[in-house]
């Protein structure tokens, strides 16, 4: 039921836009900001269901807690970063979008670190 | 929760661009340029207030 309420809230955000976009663009950018962000408010209930019966599962399955804290932090990089590239680029600035994606890769694989080196630790225990 | 806060902006925006037109028909473009600047101001803390209870939530769910 929720996404025909969110279709057609963006559909009527997108007409609005349109409208306002000749006059006042730069009110017609924060327009498509605010419906982004209320979208994402409506989907938030469903995702902290999903996110809280993974910890569940690991904690069940005794995998170490710390792989799933960082497996969700990326996940929120690379959503709060795609949510602000995509802004960018809606307002025709691509390259701050690029730069911006550029910092969230570099982000994540600085966290992505130690879970390398836990897995080559492994490796090199399970080599004979 | 912000459906209402969408079309509370748009009604803004349409607001100042109409008062823009008129206060630059009558010949008062400063204040047409004030008018304007006031609206975006005044849309820019509704948008800054929405963006900063979406970064809490997201920091308070992927415990950044």
């Amino acid at each position: 039921m929720d996404i025909l309420q969110i279709v057609g809230l963006c559909l009527v955000a997108t007409v609005i836009i349109i409208v306002l976009k000749s006059y006042r663009p730069e009110i017609a950018i924060q327009i498509s900001i605010v419906t982004g962000i209320v979208v994402f408010f409506l989907v938030v209930a469903k995702l902290t269901a999903v996110i809280d019966l993974l910890k569940e599962l690991t904690s069940r399955a005794n995998i170490d807690m710390s792989y799933v804290n960082i497996l969700l932090k990326i996940i929120g990089i690379a959503y709060i970063a795609e949510f602000g590239a995509e802004v960018c680029r809606d307002a025709g600035e691509t390259s701050i979008a690029s730069k911006i994606e550029l910092a969230a890769k570099v982000i994540i694989v600085v966290l992505a670190v130690p879970i390398m080196t836990s897995l080559l630790e492994l490796i090199i225990r399970i080599m004979p | 929760m912000g459906i209402d806060l969408i079309f509370k902006i748009a009604a803004i925006g349409i607001l100042v661009s109409v008062l823009n037109q008129v206060l630059i028909r009558s010949g008062r473009e400063e204040q047409a340029m004030m008018t304007t600047l006031a609206g975006l101001v005044v849309v820019l803390l509704m948008v800054v207030k929405e963006i900063v209870s979406l970064f809490n939530t997201i920091k308070a769910m992927f415990n950044f």
